[in-house]
């Protein structure tokens, strides 16, 4: 990553203090040009603080963002060239949906017939064509959403900031949204910065993705980075869920006692007695509990040196009526080696 | 189990108020009805049934000759009203009560302005508080202190003589229309009264509309590129419009129907209201205090329309 080109955003150091509170904690990320990039975390972790920091609406209490090499901390948010979606997408009440989408070309003195031609382009661009003339109120939480994005987008900002935009939506629309918002964000080639604290969304939309956690960044990379390789053990149990295993339990299956996680996935429920293969960690329990969720079983399995473990298996034959009544079994649990990650207690 | 819920009976026992209670709630029109029914019976006949009378008394007469008013129709009246002298009243009335409105609204804003998005929860309290605080004093008490403030003798003479500038109060005293003897009787004085005691009622609706204004819209108008002046043009002013005609209402018609203020404060020029009472009292023209009256309804009615076709309805 050393012979990338100027990023386009660069926290440098850069803290925001809410009194006693540290909402950013020294935070040093760079993000490139035309990334899909998101920040994610639980609510109060900083992510949201983070963004408005970009956005201008909030200045930090010490370090620099650079935007495209520029200074922009201590810029308001008019002398910076970003837009910002809303998590409630904040259309003006008062406008229509044409006048909101051309706003920001009005404040820009664009003529009035350009600015009706760009409005035009950008509603067919967020597959809202003739909507121009409604307002707001009369539109559904979908299209308000698409209202918002052709907003921020008209201005031809060189990074989008996207606060929780399908927060609000039900989960079929959000899907469809996450497709639709990769897919326009693949047309503009601009950078997105995209806060969110579903797992899910940041893993199914990002290029890359910094997790985090109380006011500081725990890991930054790839999806397949941080669910594969969580280095922290926040990482591990706040994206996907995974078996944190440490101390005697970690001594008894590896022979040493710091801590690692495992992905329920991994992990193979086979007869007491089989054999296990060289490179493997095994251990015995007894089935507890059983969850049918359709496509995946869940399986809890009490171990008998103590502790418990979560097994996750596909239901690829089997049926609920079978799965059920593996209750009570005991059952010996096979992974590789390989799947298990070191964690330490910070990144 | 049997231990925690024995002492719990099964069903309450069937009680007078328990049957009330469900047949009531089975017929949730008759609760509607008894809820609704005294305040719309004091509404509708007492005040509305006031207003009818009073419209139909305005269309009734004075007979000079004999001092008795004639019951039946005839438009004698209001031809009486709209005499020069009496138009005069009208007019002089309407564009105080535009003035005191403009004033009001210009001094209202800012500070609503601050309440709503600057001040803290605490400070926020004590603004309230203090706005609030003025209605707590009697409505006379506080004009004849302004008759005080405002005399010859008063603080605002002697901050005027202090600084040497009296020449400027004198100036405007001398002024036609406005000016007086003093501030304390002249119109001048009179806005300035009707200012100041009509202002809590313009900043609490602006307050209350740019409370609703959420932070988010205020930051898009800035995140697409407007300066704050553009924002507040474009964006916040719009927004709380309906706040300002809410208040406006307020100043515009408490101005038209009072008489209290102009009468203690104002010199021989009569205001709508004095012109009421002086007709229904010491001349006994009942019809044409009914027809003076009729003025600030259809003036109330004309810009209740006015402000409708300008959207300020549209955000409530």
């Amino acid at each position: 990553m050393s012979d990338q080109p100027v990023p386009a955003i660069r926290f440098s150091g850069v803290s925001r203090h809410f009194g006693e509170v540290k909402a950013v904690d020294d935070l040093n990320l760079d993000i490139y040009d035309g990334e899909f990039f998101t920040l994610l975390g639980p609510s109060g972790s900083g992510k949201t603080t983070s963004l408005r920091m970009v956005a201008g609406f909030d200045q930090p209490t010490s370090g620099s963002i650079q935007l495209f090499g520029n200074e922009v901390a201590g810029l308001p948010p008019y002398e910076r060239d970003v837009a910002t979606v809303f998590q409630d997408y904040a259309l003006f009440p008062h406008m229509t949906v044409g006048e909101n989408v051309g706003y920001g070309l009005m404040i820009r003195k664009v003529s009035k017939p350009e600015r009706q031609q760009q409005v035009e382009a950008m509603l067919n661009l967020v597959r809202l064509p003739d909507m121009a003339g409604r307002k707001p109120s009369q539109l559904s939480g979908g299209q308000r959403q698409r209202v918002a994005l052709a907003r921020a987008l008209i201005t031809h900002p060189r990074v989008l900031l996207l606060d929780e935009p399908l927060g609000a939506l039900d989960l079929k629309l959000r899907q469809q949204m996450q497709i639709e918002l990769k897919a326009i964000q693949q047309q503009v080639g601009i950078t997105f910065i995209y806060v969110t604290h579903d797992q899910e969304e940041a893993l199914t939309m990002s290029d890359r993705l910094a997790v985090f956690n109380l006011g500081r960044v725990e890991q930054v990379g790839t999806p397949a980075d941080i669910y594969e390789h969580p280095t922290t053990e926040f990482v591990a149990g706040f994206v996907g869920t995974s078996n944190l295993i440490r101390g005697q339990l970690a001594q008894a299956i590896v022979g040493s006692p710091e801590p690692f996680s495992v992905r329920p996935e991994k992990i193979h429920i086979q007869q007491i007695g089989d054999p296990i293969d060289a490179g493997h960690c095994s251990a015995t329990g007894r089935i507890d509990e059983v969850a049918y969720l359709g496509m995946l079983t869940r399986y809890i399995v009490a171990l008998d040196g103590g502790g418990e473990l979560t097994v996750v298996e596909q239901n690829l034959e089997s049926t609920s009526m079978e799965v059920m009544a593996a209750r009570n079994k005991p059952v010996l649990l096979v992974w590789s080696r390989d799947h298990n990650r070191v964690l330490s207690e910070k990144g | 189990m049997a231990t925690t819920t024995s002492h719990v009976p099964a069903q309450p026992p069937d009680s007078f108020w328990r049957r009330l209670s469900t047949f009531l709630y089975q017929r949730p029109w008759l609760i509607l009805l008894l809820l609704l029914g005294p305040p719309l019976l004091l509404l509708g006949v007492v005040y509305l049934g006031s207003l009818i009378t009073l419209l139909i008394n305005s269309f009734f007469y004075l007979d000079g000759f004999t001092g008795q008013i004639v019951r039946s129709f005839s438009l004698r009246t209001y031809a009486e009203l709209f005499t020069p002298a009496n138009l005069e009243i009208i007019q002089r009335t309407v564009s105080m009560a535009a003035a005191v409105t403009i004033a009001d609204s210009l001094l209202a804003f800012p500070v609503a302005y601050f309440m709503a998005r600057f001040a803290s929860t605490r400070a926020k309290t004590g603004l309230y508080l203090a706005v609030l605080l003025p209605l707590w004093s009697s409505y006379l008490v506080r004009v004849y202190s302004w008759k005080l403030i405002l005399a010859q003798e008063g603080i605002v003479s002697w901050f005027f003589h202090f600084f040497g500038i009296q020449g400027v109060l004198d100036a405007l005293l001398t002024l036609p229309r406005i000016g007086g003897t003093s501030l304390s009787v002249s119109p001048l004085g009179i806005f300035i009264v009707f200012t100041y005691t009509w202002l809590p009622y313009m900043i609490l609706p602006i307050a209350a509309a740019l409370e609703r204004v959420p932070q988010s819209v205020i930051e898009a108008s800035g995140d697409l590129g407007a300066r704050p002046g553009t924002t507040f043009w474009r964006i916040t002013l719009p927004l709380a419009f309906p706040g300002v005609v809410a208040g406006s209402i307020f100043s515009f018609s408490l101005t038209l129907g009072d008489f209290i203020i102009p009468g203690t404060l104002g010199n021989s020029s009569y205001y709508l209201g004095q012109a009421v009472l002086a007709h229904q009292g010491t001349s006994g023209n009942l019809p044409l205090a009914a027809a003076f009256t009729v003025i600030p309804i259809v003036v109330m009615l004309l810009y209740l329309s006015g402000a409708k076709r300008l959207g300020a309805f549209d955000a409530l």
